[in-house]
């Protein structure tokens, strides 16, 4: 291939790559609105929560009432019963419309115990479910009914024992925990163990979301018909928008006649000049 | 300009696809429509010697129809809503068909011949209860006549003529049944008998025109009375007692009530067991049926009956028909084998005995109605109207079926799909073929005029006869596109059967449970049915088969059965009653080595058991264990529960059976959520791509997941129906789960919505149905799913050097980062059953099946539904066909897929892909089955039938000669070149 047609055509390719390659923001839109108090704790050691941003829904109606409460996790390794892992303390608000909701959520995990380092141990070889329950009735929790989760044991372990819970509460009902590593977890998984022997946990409050209302359009209907009447035209387009798909082709067409151009030329010179080394490019009868 | 001419163009070829509409001769091309009424409870003849023979019928279905007696077709039909069943039905002033439902709260009328409704009256009743509905013939006033309806203790007289209530009478006595009411001719009274507590008979005499009570009186019962009883005649009746082994005939003379009780014992010989009265009208005869015999009795003089006839076996005694003043008829039908002898006993004595051969898959005879008609020779003919298990319809005559009608069908529970045999190489015989070559030669003459618009109406009415029998769509074998496919569906009655997809017809039917009906199984019954082996590429030799599956008895503790069918001949292939029972039957995506496909049945105790059972089998089903999971909603406790399976069962040892371990759980509060529907997608649904493309040439990453389900709560006070709460009350929630790690992907709170709820979940994305209080409309919201994890997989250079995670393998255990959008819209329908369309490899959009209270299913574009909408769209994404977002989803009349036709009482819509990427089949069912293809974004991957091949074959030939003249020119024009 010509060399000048060659570096158009990349040129081109160029341009038409160029949309795909502009900036694009790779934030990841993250609109979770809940209260989220993600905390590392360590065995003993006592942890600071963030401030808690509110949302301002709630802060309309004030809480007459707050009073903290516990509530404890328990594990089960293996097929092991299940045993008291760690304690979740909430702040209960009692709003004035009669509602309560949990708040401030915080965790401290108990230390991890030789017989449960052991049994985690056997988890990570068989590759077995770790699995954690708290009661699904917090002021309650005397009561039978658990929200159980697992994981799978090999997920866990990365420098220590990475642990995310999500709770999901409609007031002071526990739904479900979502219980699991912090990140991800490969598949398959791969058999190994942390270096330190203690759960870093993070811990995500999370009520419902309202959906928003069906928006209704009569008036919006009504104003873009107003619109219409008044004849508004959409916004101008560059000249390069408008008539790429034009330009292109003929961009195309004009550079094959100049390569054809010059390589006429060239062959003519040739045919004038010394004798070729090459050969000709097209032979015609 | 050009540009946007382009443009516009682009849009009316998307738009074209809104007025995507089938034309009227189209109509039954690809699509048929069966009409059925269900199983029938109550019969009416009405055989006048003018006008038309039929039967007015009313179903377990809450159908009422009237049936052409001489070729059982449906000459009118109503379906009447799930709540409102048929108590009994009547026929009035010998021109209107009355009927009462709702517990005997609501009387209706309807004109006989073409099934009007001529009046409805709301009885008003309190507190319904068994209530009867007598006509009463000669209360003349006027041209009237009264209908009465007893209810407990009230009595309500109805006008004929115009359903006004004459007058209501309230005996208020605490307690109060009212068994019998009848009027003696020529008599203004009207005695009404009925028992008080079961101890207590209690007469009433009442003014036939006013409704006045004239006399009352009471007598204390020697026997405890049950609820049956029978009228013998104008001044006596029999009653059982609730022992069902005496007798108690009661006389109740100007007056004066007389009882006297009398054992069975003494009457038939070596009676046991509990006995069965049979209504009758009157002269004094009455039928017991006790479990070995069916008695005739006639009550003679005083308290003295005598036992006039027996039949020896325990038959179905039809109700009695009066002959004339001394005669009554009754119908005895036995069922052997596969035959029935039909009997007709007058007074007792025999009178007629014929035996009928039936089909052997229509099960035990259920029910008999009797009607008898005036023969040529001036005697007694009789024909009869029989009910069989399998819930199909017979009329008997001369000996012979006249004409049956599987209404089985009306009462659909499952239904799967099979492939039809490969065609077989050769064999086509040169008969067949001239046959043919003429008949092909004729039709395309027939098709040219057409096209030339020389064609008589005949010809038109030829060409579409030809279109509607054209032999290829009904063939037996596979076809190259997927239209011919067998439905295989499952009804109430535990009958299976099998249809053809291109006109509807029956392949073959079988009733299975009284195979095997037996000591261990005593009473069978059909939960589900699935696909067992399914034709794939080492199995394509192989029958495919069904499995079915049932229980042995009422309880979900009994023993489950299995049987294995063909698919292609009904034969059953293998019979199995199982050592445990059945809670739900788990289809896994894995086969064995015969291509059998793997089935976890998970019994009570949560034990799942494998099928089939086999070495390779096990095999396949332990190397794949660790990666199984199950989950369960318990809609009674609220509460959600994911299980994982693990080696030896709570039961047995067996090799097949494995233990669960809970492994999550989510619990609703119970004060404030209830669990009001669940979805998920379909097993096999296939995604063709994961990547969508937005506006801005952003891609997005759909989150495609076979584990999500949809779960919808609502508030306990908005359990009820519309209108049980306030919108303040009431809240509806949706749910995405994972089920393998019960992690909530997704949220939701409708403050003010309440259900029904109906939804449907396909690809990434769920679309749910249910009412808004605060707008009083219904509302449907979308929510798409994406995956943000592989968002940042839109760098190019990134896919072409490899460095993307788009081919790592997903895990739940992985905490997902999703993004949802959502929208919601109101819809103007209540909704029955919702669907979506499913292709062969899912490129074609996708529309939404929606099963409206009008009985028809309507086809909606999925991109109405989609979260991307604004209200003011941009130029690009005007481009890419987004529509402006508006709050009611618009509802195209071309797009009901039904049309004109309704599918009384739609219960469930499946949609299930042909070869054909562009078609899908759907088909519907409630009381009627209605099939038909549809391409949701029309067939553009195959010709139409309208296609001309000739004028494409005619373009072809005459190119073929221009290049060949220009050719010879060129040649031509060459050699004169030269020579110069």
């Amino acid at each position: 291939m010509n060399p000048s047609l060659s570096f158009l055509s990349l040129l081109s390719l160029l341009l038409l790559f160029s949309s795909a390659l502009s900036f694009q923001s790779d934030e990841l839109p993250f609109n979770d609105d809940d209260e989220f108090e993600g905390l590392r704790s360590s065995p003993g050691s006592a942890s600071v929560a963030p401030p808690v941003r509110r949302r301002p829904d709630l802060d309309i109606s004030s809480a007459s009432d707050s009073k903290s409460l516990q509530f404890s996790l328990e594990h089960s390794l293996g097929d092991s019963e299940f045993s008291v892992a760690g304690t979740f303390t909430a702040r209960l608000k009692s709003w004035t419309h009669g509602a309560q909701t949990l708040t401030k959520l915080r965790f401290t995990r108990n230390a991890i115990s030789d017989t449960e380092k052991g049994l985690f141990e056997r988890l990570l070889e068989d590759d077995d479910f770790y699995t954690i329950r708290i009661p699904s009735n917090v002021l309650n929790p005397s009561g039978k009914d658990y929200v159980v989760s697992s994981v799978r044991a090999r997920c866990l372990p990365r420098e220590s024992l990475d642990e995310h819970f999500v709770i999901h509460t409609d007031g002071v009902n526990v739904l479900s925990v979502n219980y699991g590593s912090a990140g991800g977890c490969q598949y398959p998984r791969p058999l190994k163990s942390p270096s330190k022997w203690s759960f870093s946990s993070y811990t995500v409050l999370k009520n419902s979301e309202q959906a928003p209302r069906t928006p209704t359009f009569v008036e919006q209907i009504i104003a873009s018909e107003n619109a219409l009447e008044e004849g508004l035209q959409p916004p101008e387009k560059s000249f390069w928008a408008k008539y790429w798909m034009y330009i292109l082709p003929i961009g195309f067409v004009l550079v094959n006649a100049m390569a054809q151009a010059a390589n006429a030329a060239a062959e003519d010179q040739n045919q004038g000049g010394q004798p070729s080394q090459r050969a000709p490019a097209v032979r015609r009868r | 300009m050009e540009a946007r001419f382009l443009l516009g163009f682009l849009l009316l070829l998307s738009l074209s696809s809104f007025a995507f509409a089938i034309y009227e001769d189209q109509v039954g091309l690809a699509d048929w429509h069966k009409r059925y009424i269900g199983k029938v409870k109550h019969a009416v003849f009405h055989t006048q010697k003018t006008g038309r023979r039929r039967v007015v019928v009313s179903t377990e279905e809450n159908a009422i129809a009237s049936l052409d007696l001489r070729t059982g077709d449906i000459l009118w039909r109503h379906v009447l809503g799930k709540n409102d069943a048929v108590d009994q039905i009547g026929l009035s002033l010998g021109k209107y068909v009355l009927t009462l439902s709702s517990q005997g709260s609501v009387l209706r009328a309807w004109n006989l011949p073409d099934g009007q409704m001529v009046w409805e009256t709301d009885l008003q009743i309190s507190n319904p209860s068994n209530s009867f509905l007598h006509v009463l013939g000669n209360v003349k006033s006027g041209r009237d006549s009264l209908s009465l309806v007893c209810n407990g203790g009230s009595i309500r007289a109805v006008s004929s003529i115009d359903g006004l209530v004459v007058w209501k009478k309230d005996l208020s006595v605490d307690g109060l049944k009212l068994k019998h009411v009848f009027q003696p001719p020529e008599s203004d009274t009207i005695y009404a008998i009925g028992f008080i507590d079961s101890s207590l008979i209690a007469l009433y005499h009442i003014n036939a025109k006013t409704g006045e009570l004239l006399k009352h009186a009471t007598q204390a019962s020697s026997v405890d009375l049950s609820s049956e009883i029978s009228a013998i005649s104008s001044d006596s009746l029999v009653a059982l007692d609730t022992s069902r082994s005496n007798l108690l005939l009661i006389k109740f003379m100007a007056g004066t009530i007389t009882n006297h009780k009398l054992p069975l014992s003494d009457i038939v010989q070596d009676f046991s067991g509990l006995a069965e009265l049979i209504p009758t009208k009157s002269n004094d005869i009455f039928v017991v049926k006790t479990p070995s015999n069916v008695a005739f009795i006639k009550v003679k003089g005083d308290n003295e009956i005598e036992l006039i006839g027996k039949a020896d076996e325990a038959g179905i005694v039809s109700d009695s028909l009066i002959l004339s003043e001394e005669e009554q008829a009754f119908a005895v039908v036995h069922h052997s084998n596969n035959a029935i002898s039909f009997q007709v006993r007058i007074n007792g004595r025999e009178a007629l005995t014929e035996g009928i051969k039936i089909e052997d898959h229509r099960g035990h005879v259920k029910r008999v109605f009797l009607n008898n008609y005036v023969r040529t020779d001036k005697s007694h003919g009789f024909r009869a109207l029989i009910v069989m298990e399998d819930e199909s319809l017979l009329l008997m005559q001369q000996g012979e079926v006249v004409w049956s009608r599987e209404d089985g069908l009306a009462s659909i529970s499952d239904a799967v799909v099979a492939e039809l045999p490969v065609e077989k190489e050769g064999g086509v015989s040169v008969v067949e073929v001239e046959h043919t070559l003429l008949e092909w030669l004729k039709g395309h003459m027939l098709k040219l005029k057409g096209t030339l618009m020389l064609s008589t109406p005949d010809d038109m009415a030829a060409i579409q006869a030809m279109h509607l029998k054209s032999t290829e769509r009904n063939k037996m074998t596979r076809d190259h596109n997927g239209f011919r496919k067998l439905i295989i569906v499952l009804t109430q009655s535990g009958k299976v059967y099998a249809l053809h997809t291109g006109d509807g017809r029956i392949v073959w039917a079988h009733l299975l449970t009284p195979l095997l009906q037996s000591e261990s199984c005593p009473s069978p019954s059909v939960l589900t049915l699935r696909n067992w082996r399914v034709p794939h590429r080492k199995a394509l030799q192989e029958n495919p088969s069904i499995l079915l599956v049932g229980r042995c008895g009422a309880g979900p503790e009994s023993h489950g059965f299995l049987f294995i069918v063909d698919s292609y001949s009904g034969k059953v292939l293998e019979t199995q009653i199982l050592d445990h029972s059945i809670a739900e039957v788990v289809p896994l995506p894995l086969a064995d080595s015969s291509e059998q496909k793997l089935h976890l049945v998970i019994d009570d105790k949560l034990n799942a058991h494998l099928y089939p059972r086999g070495s390779d089998a096990l095999e396949v089903f332990v190397r794949e264990m660790a990666n199984m999971y199950y989950y369960k909603v318990e809609n009674a406790k609220e509460v959600i529960k994911g299980y994982a399976f693990k080696k030896g069962c709570s039961t047995g040892s067996s090799a097949y059976c494995f233990g669960t371990r809970e492994l999550w759980s989510v619990v609703f509060p119970s004060d404030s959520e209830r669990i009001v529907a669940t979805a998920r997608r379909k097993i096999n649904e296939v995604v063709h791509t994961q990547a969508k493309i937005m506006t801005n040439q952003d891609v997005m990453y759909k989150y495609i997941s076979k584990n999500i389900l949809f779960v919808a709560t609502v508030s306990p006070k908005a359990a009820g129906g519309i209108g049980s709460a306030a919108p303040d009350e009431a809240w509806l929630v949706a749910y995405l789960i994972d089920t393998v790690t019960g992690r909530i992907l997704h949220r939701v709170t409708h403050q003010g919505a309440q259900g029904p709820v109906h939804a449907v979940v396909s690809e990434n994305w769920v679309v749910y149905h249910y009412f808004n209080l605060r707008a009083h409309r219904y509302e449907m919201t979308v929510i798409e799913i994406y995956d943000q994890s592989r968002a940042d997989n839109k760098d190019v250079m990134k896919l072409v050097l490899g460095k993307h995670n788009l081919t790592a393998p997903i895990t739940s255990y992985s905490r997902p980062e999703i993004a949802t959008k959502s929208q919601s819209y109101f819809f103007t329908h209540s909704v029955k059953a919702i669907a979506v369309t499913t292709t062969a490899r899912g490129i074609t959009s996708k529309q939404i099946l929606i099963g409206t209270i009008g009985d028809q299913v309507l086809a909606l574009d999925k991109w109405y539904l989609d979260p991307r909408q604004t209200a003011n769209p941009s130029q690009e994404e005007k481009e890419e066909g987004i529509i402006p977002l508006t709050d009611t989803l618009p509802i195209i009349p071309q797009s009901y897929v039904t049309h004109t036709r309704q599918v009384g009482d739609l219960r469930g819509i499946m949609s299930f892909p042909a070869n054909l990427e562009s078609t899908t089949h759907v088909f519907s069912y409630g009381i009627d089955l209605f099939y038909t293809r549809i391409a949701p974004s029309r067939t553009y991957d195959s010709l139409t039938d309208e296609f001309s091949y000739v004028l494409l074959l005619i373009t072809v030939v005459v190119l073929i000669v221009a290049i060949l003249v220009t050719w010879a020119m060129s040649q031509k024009k060459d050699l004169q070149e030269k020579w110069r």
